[in-house]
């Protein structure tokens, strides 16, 4: 099977070893066949056959080993797409993955094997729900509700274009052409439309991922495929009921509308209650750190099967569950939770995807298959036609009621990345024996086929040659944060001056609900009454402490701007800025260095056996701890800085921040002159560095630093200091 | 519809409408506004604006209305200082910085625009008029969009300004010396501050074509 390559010559391990699995695995199942003689039976033997030393009992394990092995060769073939540089930049994963999958599945036809095909359930109920929960937990919120509206429209009214059209079109081409397709009545039409229209987000995500799109076109494409959901579900069934019985009243229509709102409407109010009850658990986890994540995880995924209990939209669900709980989870979970959580949900929607297409290439080898061309080409044609008309229609409506405008090359790409995919094959496959099923789903194959790589593999030529506006790469600044809410609060209360209720103003009173009743009950103790301003910069300052702590070296020092250089200036006439001579600034330098590697090396051998005292382990208990850190470290820097001061003014004695054991005898005479001029304009460590002349001439000893350094005011009983995140 | 029938200043309208690119029926919705909101007055005063209730609960609802009688948005030239009260033409000047760019402009419209809107925001900032968002004038801003959560805002505000100023001085000087001051924030920095921001597609707000005033106060 074609795995990564290595240099030729060398035998690649990993094929052998995957060649090894697959041949014992063929072996193993044909040995299914064989009687049953697994356990050994001493009592009942026909000649004696002495004591078995070694058995084989495969049966006992085949389930779960079957289950591994496949997703260990999918995650061996995500391995192996990186170590070929070059096809992964032009190839869409995708694309791979459904090469391979196609790969293994002649491989098992051809040892006479039954190759598994993408069962609906394993589907809907295992490998769907991964990537949805983690699509939903990450959605950014802010561009989702401006363009609501936008949303809603591509995913219902397109959809229900998409199919009608499709359905309509094949029906009459099926008319036309007569012989084998005459027999398909209307309805099967558009049930066949309605399984094939709807855009699909596991191809989207994983097309897109890599395209690094701006943000605008990926949650107009990404959100239309989550929210078609809804419509795929209603018209599905409504088809599929309808076709067994034959004719449609428009009673039938009728409901059909309702049962849309209902299962919307229901699918996000199942979401928001198992949502608002995750959170709700969440603030009483502070004594369980461990299981928080399990929380987030299990309470999504029970709202995703209530809601497939009703027939509602699981998809709607999930994401309303998601986009519900997070803002009060993490404002409740620890940090290392969090992390957690991101972690796995990307963990497990990465193995997600990869079986799902690989699953995909596999049942296309495997499933029965009806080809008829006429009925094939058609359908990827009116795939793309209607497509295409319906986002150029839709658009020529929306933009009328948008403020930022949709461009042609913004239509171009919308159109373009409505990409169909698993889900499209697996209804397809739920469909009960239909007489023209194999045709449809070879023709679903065909389309799937036909996005994922055409479309796929172009895209990204595309995007650059229309220069389509990139994501931006950087984090968002503390600027942007002040300047957005800033904003918010202008629009709004332009919004108030100019007199009418607009889009601000409801936003603003939804937040002002949130903070006022909301947050107060599911957010634990002092966070929920903090503005989102102070808790994005606590993430800010906890992200920059933890840089610090990780790069661990003085490389930025020369030329950092410090709060010296924004702090207005205090008129201190007289001030002579202290001077050391070179030899003294180098030997202080050196102790500085080695102290706080030494401090480093403690820290790491601390966070790594010791849980108890790690320090960012509770961030709402340590913030105040973790601010002060911070304005330790700032001290530092500012110490080393001012050590750098280039000699070129006039002798002074010289410093006295930090006694060292060379200078205890020059250092008490001048200390008391130079002290109070030390001090300068820096508020801060002020006091940190009078305690440093305070205390007593220090031992040439290790534990001088530490003592060196001590806080203000905190007890001396902190030896086992963690902090100290290392110098800049 | 009202908006048409009151339309008496037909000629004045046309001058605006040329200055200020709304139609005609914003501005008659506009100055029907205004008339509510200065009690059928020539002129609005700073005390018309406490009659409208969403404003009262807006943190930096003082910004917002010295931004309406701040002679730097109207348009004119190097007119620094406030005034006193405002007549329609000013409210329709200030309040065209919020129209949302037309989609036919070519990049050297946008820009122009992405400018105004941009000045308009530093203009806010800059209380004392002298061309530079010093520190104590960024603290404020701070204060005033935490003021509402009380007592935790002060110390924490000063650290989130400071921070968000030793940003902008390393986003516009890179390297100082340590004995170098950063003034302030000058337009310029400013500017390239905010240039992943797009200020020109969300400063704005929809200015209706119907009359909805009737339906709030």
């Amino acid at each position: 099977m074609a795995l990564s390559c290595q240099p030729l010559g060398s035998f690649p391990p990993r094929l052998s070893v995957c060649v090894l699995l697959i041949v014992f695995v063929a072996a193993a199942s044909a040995s299914h066949d064989a009687p049953q003689d697994g356990t050994h039976d001493p009592t009942n033997v026909t000649h004696k056959k002495g004591f078995p030393v070694l058995l084989f009992n495969y049966d006992h394990v085949r389930t779960p080993f079957e289950i591994s092995l496949w997703i260990l060769l999918a995650l061996l073939m995500k391995l192996g797409f990186h170590v070929i540089p070059r096809v992964s930049q032009v190839v869409p994963e995708s694309c791979l993955l459904i090469v391979v999958g196609l790969l293994v599945g002649g491989f098992i036809k051809a040892i006479g094997e039954k190759a598994p095909a993408l069962d609906d359930t394993l589907f809907f109920l295992y490998l769907l729900p991964p990537i949805i929960l983690d699509a939903g937990y990450f959605l950014p919120v802010r561009p989702f509700t401006e363009n609501v509206g936008t949303i809603l429209v591509f995913a219902v009214v397109g959809t229900l274009w998409n199919a009608f059209f499709m359905g309509g079109v094949m029906y009459g081409v099926c008319q036309l052409e007569g012989g084998q397709l005459a027999s398909v009545d209307l309805l099967s039409c558009l049930l066949f439309g309605s399984i094939v229209s709807a855009v699909d987000p596991v191809a989207v995500l994983a097309v897109f991922e890599e395209i690094h799109i701006n943000e605008l076109l990926h949650i107009l494409v990404f959100g239309e495929s989550l929210l078609n959901d809804a419509v795929t579900v209603v018209l599905y069934h409504l088809f599929k009921e309808f076709s067994a019985v034959g004719t449609v009243t428009v009673l039938d229509g009728v409901l059909a509308v309702v049962c849309f709102f209902v299962v919307s409407l229901g699918g996000l109010l199942v979401g928001a209650i198992y949502g608002v009850l995750g959170a709700f658990t969440s603030r009483f986890t502070s004594h369980t750190r461990v299981i928080e994540p399990l929380f987030v995880f299990l309470y999504s995924y029970m709202a995703y099967l209530s809601a497939e209990v009703f027939h509602l939209s699981g998809i709607m669900s999930l994401i309303a569950c998601g986009v519900t709980m997070r803002p009060y989870v993490e404002a409740n979970v620890s940090h290392k939770s969090y992390t957690t959580i991101k972690y796995f949900l990307k963990m497990w929607s990465s193995v997600s995807e990869t079986l799902i297409f690989i699953f995909l290439g596999v049942s296309t080898v495997a499933g029965p298959h009806a080809w008829n061309w006429t009925f094939v080409v058609v359908t990827v044609v009116l795939c793309l036609v209607s497509r295409v008309m319906g986002v150029i229609g839709l658009t020529y409506v929306i933009n009328k009621f948008r403020i930022v405008k949709l461009t042609k090359k913004d239509q171009f790409i919308v159109a373009y990345g409505g990409l169909r995919g698993a889900i499209a094959y697996s209804l397809g496959f739920l469909l009960p024996d239909h007489p023209m099923k194999t045709l449809f789903l070879t023709a679903i194959i065909t389309v799937v086929f036909f996005t994922v790589f055409v479309q796929g593999m172009t895209i990204r030529p595309l995007v650059e040659l229309l220069a389509v506006k990139k994501k931006k790469e950087t984090r968002r600044s503390i600027n942007e944060e002040i300047h957005t809410q800033f904003l918010d609060h202008l629009l709004t209360g332009i919004e108030g001056v100019c007199g009418h209720y607009g889009h601000h103003h409801w936003k603003d009173k939804l937040n002002r609900f949130n903070k006022t009743y909301v947050k107060r009950w599911l957010i634990a103790g002092e966070r929920s009454m903090e503005p989102q301003l102070i808790s994005f910069y606590n993430k800010m300052e906890m992200r920059q402490a933890m840089m610090m702590v990780e790069s661990g070296s003085s490389a930025k020092l020369p030329g950092l701007i410090s709060m010296q250089n924004i702090q207005p200036k205090v008129e201190s006439r007289g001030r002579t800025i202290p001077k050391i001579s070179k030899g003294r600034e180098e030997e202080i330098r050196r102790i500085l260095r080695s102290n706080l590697q030494q401090t480093k090396q403690r820290l790491r051998s601390y966070s790594r056996h010791d849980l108890f005292a790690d320090p960012f382990e509770d961030m709402n208990e340590n913030l105040s701890e973790m601010r002060f850190r911070k304005q330790r470290v700032e001290m530092e820097r500012r110490m080393s800085h001012y050590l750098t001061v280039p000699a070129n003014r006039q002798e002074t004695p010289p410093v006295r921040r930090v006694r060292f054991e060379s200078d205890d005898q020059e250092s008490s005479r001048e200390s008391s002159g130079v002290r109070a001029r030390n001090v300068g304009p820096y508020s801060s460590p002020a006091d940190a560095i009078s305690v440093l002349e305070e205390s007593p001439p220090l031992r040439p000893n290790r534990r001088s630093d530490g003592g060196a350094r001590r806080k203000t005011g905190e007890p001396p009983t902190q030896a086992r200091r963690v902090s100290d995140p290392g110098p800049n | 519809m009202g908006a048409l029938n009151s339309l008496p200043d037909e000629p004045q309208y046309v001058g605006l409408a040329e200055k200020t690119g709304f139609s005609f029926e914003q501005i008659g919705i506009l100055h029907k506004r205004f008339k509510q909101l200065s009690n059928n007055g020539e002129t609005l005063r700073r005390e018309d604006f406490n009659t409208i209730p969403d404003l009262l609960c807006n943190p930096i609802r003082s910004e917002i209305i010295e931004a309406f009688f701040d002679r730097r948005n109207f348009r004119q030239t190097d007119a620094v200082g406030t005034v006193h009260e405002i007549g329609f033409g000013e409210f329709l000047l200030v309040m065209s910085h919020f129209r949302p760019p037309s989609i036919r402009l070519d990049d050297e419209q946008k820009e122009v625009i992405r400018t105004e809107k941009l000045r308009f925001l530093f203009n806010m900032h800059d209380t004392d008029n002298d061309g530079t968002i010093t520190l104590e004038e960024y603290r404020h801003v701070v204060e005033e969009l935490l003021s509402r959560s009380g007592a935790l805002g002060k110390e924490t505000a000063k650290g989130i300004a400071d921070a968000a100023m030793l940003e902008v001085a390393s986003i516009s000087m890179g390297h100082m010396e340590p004995d170098e001051f950063y003034e302030g924030i000058t337009f310029e920095h400013f500017n390239k501050l905010l240039k992943e921001f797009e200020v020109e597609s969300r400063m704005n707000i929809r200015f209706m074509n119907m009359d909805t005033t009737t339906l709030c106060k």
